[in-house]
């Protein structure tokens, strides 16, 4: 009898200890969502960013079709996530868009500097009153630089089909 | 006569061999050079628009082991440097330097050099460097980059076991060039410092095998080896001869054996004995629906169409133009393409020698497919995954391994077109990768953005204070004089 009270006070101990010591750090649920989002940092989601929505999404508060540049695969990779049926993706934050990056138009921009604070990569270099341009490497297409610009400089380019980035697709030629 | 190892699977298949003598192409209008190299490798042009090129002047550059340097095939000026379509099989445009022949085809002095053995083999690496060498079995990797190895090669194979039915180019200028190949597997050896040296030809070319016979003097060893195809793989060459398999992601360097194809040694015997940059090679063209198939010496940027009105033009039945062999050539869109350095072979073919795909039909699971399979892989298991987008399982079922040979969809009873769903799925492996490498970057600098800005906040927040703290100290002090007044 001595002896189980023991044994029971033992593991009483070692479940105290655990939970004191081993928590989860963070959610570990928002990071596998969060893993899953484009990380375009556009906000279409109406959240600022895409660890936000994640949380959110984790929480329950907002839905997993709101995502317009992660498109059908987003949303069905978030459904297998978190084992619930995929949806189409809601209207209301947007439509999904062939890949562009953001292109400045060198002789019209003013270096007014109002694109680059918005920028959530810092893909955009350029100082008061000089030249700006955008790396293209870095740019996630997220159009956040638009509307700040004064002069309307700042276009969307689509990425060009190149041999070099091509590659095979299952249709039958 | 050594003992040979077989290779898992394979194919017999009927070689449609060309017994014509090599001919020269004449010379064409254009001459066309994609700067695009291999996979995603871009070469730099160092010419200007309307400058006159000699033959042999280098004309483009690379800053990349992955990619070798590309000169000019006669003399002209430059015309123009943009898209045109290229030899690919996305069949889409992307820049060219394109070059109007002026017809004198004046080349440039080059320095030939006969006692390669008092140059070092870095001197004689950044020759073949230099001079553009990439394998011209059709990988077209830059020989100088696979020269340089830190690895002990102990063996190094020559190449000349055509893969493909329908190709002879390799057997066609062993019967012309032999000595030549045979230096040039001399230099390759010197520079590898390598104690073996083995040529490897079909057993279906023996005229092929009996002149290099006559031209062996020195220590290399010549074998023939059954034409099953792929045995001109690398890997599976490496286990005909010597019994030793290449694990699937080890290179053949690291187990100390080294491949180059018959062209390439030739490329490297012009190069180092006479000086001259790569700029032709011969290419096979044939298939029924060409008049007089043949295989020609041409000059690399020539368009097709030249080499086909060369050839007696097309007869009414032709139905598709193929680069490469039958197995793992690429459909052509057109053939104002322009040969490049990796072209082998130009098949034209009819629709008799097309096969019929139109009849494709469910998987009965017989298993054909992984009997055949050189890379020892479960086709018919991987075309479950691959269909299915299920690309996780597809990678731990090796995929990556898969090296499009085609066997299998040769042997298919259904008639299922399984490399190219193999290469779809890889296709699709490959976005997945990029597009995961890219969100990565994007988070770590929208990361750093928000650690860089609450930094700088905090920065005013404390500046902030310490101003309005300095101010109080200040009216404090005035406060105390007043009073002291």
């Amino acid at each position: 009898m001595l002896l189980l009270c023991l044994v029971f006070v033992l593991l009483g101990l070692i479940l105290g200890y655990a939970a004191q010591h081993l928590k989860a750090q963070g959610d570990p649920i928002v990071e596998q969502v969060d893993a899953l989002l484009p990380q375009t940092q556009c906000g279409q989601c109406k959240y600022p960013g895409c660890k936000p929505y994640a949380q959110a999404i984790a929480q329950g508060t907002a839905d997993i079709n709101q995502c317009p540049p992660g498109g059908e695969q987003t949303i069905e990779a978030l459904a297998n996530l978190l084992g619930i049926e995929a949806k189409p993706l809601n209207a209301e934050f947007g439509a999904v868009k062939a890949p562009a990056v953001a292109f400045i138009v060198e002789q019209d921009c003013i270096g007014c500097v109002k694109c680059i604070p918005p920028c959530p990569v810092d893909a955009i270099l350029g100082a008061s009153k000089h030249m700006h341009t955008v790396i293209a490497t870095e740019c996630t297409g997220c159009e956040l630089c638009i509307a700040p610009c004064p002069v309307d400089c700042i276009i969307m380019v689509p990425i060009a089909n190149k041999p070099s980035e091509w590659q095979w697709s299952a249709q039958h030629d | 006569m050594t003992k040979l190892a077989h290779f898992h699977g394979g194919l017999k298949l009927t070689a449609h061999t060309l017994s014509v003598p090599i001919i020269d192409s004449s010379l064409p209008e254009e001459l066309i050079y994609p700067l695009l190299q291999r996979a995603n490798h871009y070469a730099t042009p160092i010419i200007k628009l309307g400058e006159r090129v000699l033959k042999g002047q280098m004309i483009a550059t690379v800053n990349t082991p992955f990619a070798a340097p590309i000169h000019s095939a006669s003399s002209g000026i430059v015309k123009a440097i943009e898209p045109r379509i290229i030899a690919h099989p996305s069949n889409l445009a992307d820049d060219c330097i394109v070059i109007e022949t002026d017809g004198l085809d004046a080349a440039l002095a080059s320095r030939s050099c006969f006692d390669y053995q008092q140059k070092s083999p870095e001197e004689l690496r950044a020759k073949i460097h230099h001079a553009g060498i990439v394998g011209l079995g059709g990988a077209t990797f830059p020989t100088a980059t696979k020269l340089t190895t830190e690895q002990d090669i102990h063996t190094l194979i020559i190449n000349g076991a055509e893969c493909e039915p329908y190709i002879s180019c390799d057997a066609s200028l062993i019967l012309q060039k032999a000595k030549e190949i045979i230096l040039g597997a001399l230099i390759l050896q010197y520079i590898l410092q390598a104690k073996h040296c083995i040529i490897a030809v079909e057993e279906n070319m023996p005229q092929a095998a009996q002149v290099l016979k006559n031209a062996i003097t020195h220590s290399i060893q010549l074998i023939s080896v059954p034409a099953i195809y792929p045995t001109g793989g690398e890997k599976q060459l490496i286990q005909v001869l010597t019994g030793t398999k290449i694990p699937a992601k080890a290179l053949p360097a690291e187990h100390g054996f080294i491949c180059q194809n018959v062209g390439t040694a030739y490329a490297v015997y012009q190069a180092i004995i006479q000086g001259l940059p790569l700029t032709e090679r011969i290419i096979t063209l044939t298939g029924k629906g060409i008049n007089q198939p043949q295989n020609i010496r041409t000059r690399i940027g020539t368009p097709i169409k030249h080499l086909i009105a060369q050839s007696g033009g097309y007869n009414k039945k032709v139905q598709r133009l193929i680069m490469g062999g039958s197995m793992m050539g690429i459909a052509l869109s057109s053939d104002e393409i322009a040969v490049t350095k990796a072209s082998n072979c130009l098949l034209a073919l009819t629709s008799g020698e097309l096969e019929n795909k139109s009849s494709e039909m469910p998987c009965i699971r017989c298993g054909d497919c992984a009997t055949v399979c050189p890379a020892e892989l479960l086709p018919q298991q991987l075309y479950w995954y691959a269909r299915s987008g299920q690309l996780e399982q597809c990678q731990d079922y090796q995929l990556l391994s898969c090296i499009e040979c085609g066997c299998c969809d040769v042997v298919c009873p259904s008639h299922i077109p399984l490399v190219q769903q193999f290469r779809a799925a890889k296709g699709a492996i490959i976005i997945k990768e990029k597009q995961t490498a890219q969100a990565n970057l994007a988070k770590i600098r929208f990361q750093n953005q928000q650690q860089r800005r609450a930094k700088e906040e905090q920065e005013q927040l404390a500046k902030a204070e310490k101003r309005k703290a300095t101010i109080e100290k200040m009216k404090a002090a005035s406060l105390a004089k007043k009073k002291s007044l």
